[in-house]
């Protein structure tokens, strides 16, 4: 059997007197891709920021690698953070950095390899996204789909053993969303890495979901795996496959 | 109404000054461990010097000559037009070069630190530094507080050049003094505690350009509105401050030099 290498627990987290999330627990087992599909607004970002120590929910555990990330000091998250890759949803890629630095921020920060290995790493890395043209463009000069890729490719070169994506394809054409969702799923092969993606595109979840959760008003409506939730005939969860919901996202 | 919002105006100064103490702490409690970022920080004093020298240049230069203009009718009118250098050199020196400066640059200096910190924010940049595992508390903003302290006395320094230059160039239109006597008299007037006070206090003007900037650009809302409001406030708080701090300095400093 698996071994579990995200546990979250019965986390609760509210902004002022709004609560987010109430009570979510969920499990991911090693080289496992969870998707967890919801509409915007429903807490989905929240918890992937409370998996990573960027916010701290009001109640519950999370365990990543059998580490309890609540309860542990900050060089210590920090070590494991260097294993645990992170896909913003813009990409956040360092504006007064080239594409190169970007890529090299991290190894450089955090790792003691050679100019030459970085180098190396970068390109590899870049290769890997298909951007290798791009090593010395900066961010502002880059499309949305671009910017996306890199942001990949910076989240991947530490080979981490989780990668957590926030909306990998929002913003992107229903073309481009297809491109990224299918090199997130390579990538993930090649690496061998678990992943975690938030997202409300039923393409992104289509493409690289081993196991479904639906998430609304902070609590957990469905988990199992993409065909069944498609056949439920629940009416909250139909309407995310209604023509009307596809109509308005994919036109 | 007003009083209400007056007062809950006054509330969120306060407000902000508390949090901006903490974060003057968090500073302090960083600044000295290392890795030191030495290269980020030479990085940043030189944008921040390109950066004004063009603008403190002209200030500088202005100051000199309105000062000059200014005073002459006056220190003609009692007879004392032959103290005009010794006045000039004395009020640039001591007050209006570096407060000058200091505002200036916090106008230049302050609201290009919040922008840019503010948008970072906006932009998930800080959080993506963050979850790399990379302090961002220490890599932005240590390095933009230690930039400005360093580089706001050299700036004023060169302006208090200029400005007597300027001062200079007034008089010898205006009155024909030559070149030698002018810089005979402020040679003879400068002493080791007008220097040092008035340069001495910029370091502490340009930490409070740097951190104010950082302060409320690193905590800047969500939305390009934060980001506005970030640049805008960062330059309001940090004037306020320079003058607030300058009124408390001038007293420190007529207690450690009087003035002769």
């Amino acid at each position: 059997m698996a071994r579990k290498l995200v546990e979250v627990k019965d986390v609760y987290k509210s902004f002022g007197d709004q609560p987010v999330l109430s009570g979510v627990s969920l499990d991911v087992t090693e080289t496992q891709n969870l998707v967890i599909f919801g509409k915007s607004g429903t807490g989905k970002s929240v918890l992937l920021k409370c998996m990573v120590g960027l916010l701290t929910p009001d109640k519950g555990t999370i365990f990543i690698n059998g580490i309890d990330v609540l309860n542990i000091p900050l060089k210590e998250m920090n070590e494991l953070r260097k294993n645990i890759g992170f896909l913003f949803q813009g990409a956040a890629l360092y504006d007064s950095m080239s594409v190169r630095e970007n890529l090299a921020f991290p190894l450089i920060r955090n790792f003691n390899f050679t100019p030459k290995e970085v180098t190396q790493k970068v390109e590899r890395a870049l290769d890997m996204v298909s951007l290798s043209h791009a090593i010395d463009k900066m961010p502002s000069e880059l499309s949305g789909g671009m910017r996306k890729r890199v942001g990949l490719a910076r989240s991947i070169i530490t080979e981490p053993m989780l990668m957590l994506y926030d909306e990998p394809t929002t913003g992107l054409d229903p073309i481009t969303t297809k491109e990224i969702s299918k090199l997130i799923r390579d990538l993930q092969q090649e690496l061998k890495m678990t992943s975690i993606a938030v997202t409300h595109d039923l393409i992104c979840a289509q493409i690289i979901a081993d196991r479904v959760i639906v998430l609304n008003d902070g609590i957990i409506l469905f988990e199992g795996d993409l065909d069944t939730l498609t056949s439920l005939d629940d009416p909250f969860l139909k309407n995310f496959f209604s023509p009307e919901y596809l109509e308005d996202n994919y036109g | 109404m007003t009083s209400d919002s007056t007062f809950e105006q006054i509330r969120k100064f306060f407000d902000i000054i508390g949090a901006l103490s903490l974060f003057t702490h968090r500073f302090f409690m960083n600044v000295l461990k290392p890795p030191y970022e030495i290269k980020e920080v030479a990085k940043h004093m030189y944008e921040l010097g390109v950066k004004t020298f063009p603008i403190v240049s002209v200030t500088g230069v202005i100051i000199g000559v309105v000062l000059t203009l200014q005073s002459l009718p006056i220190m003609i009118k009692f007879g004392a037009e032959a103290f005009l250098p010794y006045m000039v050199t004395l009020s640039v020196i001591r007050e209006l070069g570096p407060v000058l400066t200091a505002l200036i640059f916090a106008g230049r200096v302050s609201s290009g630190i919040g922008a840019e910190l503010g948008s970072m924010r906006v932009t998930e940049q800080i959080d993506a530094m963050e979850v790399s595992a990379i302090d961002p508390f220490r890599f932005l903003v240590v390095t933009r507080v230690i930039a400005t302290t360093m580089i706001l006395p050299l700036l004023t320094v060169y302006v208090n050049f200029l400005a007597i230059g300027g001062g200079f160039f007034a008089s010898y239109i205006s009155m024909g003094t030559t070149y030698d006597l002018y810089m005979s008299q402020v040679i003879e007037v400068v002493k080791f505690g007008d220097i040092i006070p008035g340069i001495g206090k910029t370091v502490v003007f340009g930490f409070i350009v740097g951190i104010t900037g950082s302060f409320l650009g690193y905590n800047a809302d969500k939305g390009t509105e934060g980001v506005g409001k970030a640049s805008t406030t960062s330059v309001v708080y940090s004037s306020l401050l320079i003058l607030i701090f300058d009124m408390i300095l001038v007293q420190v400093t007529l207690w450690l030099w009087p003035a002769s």
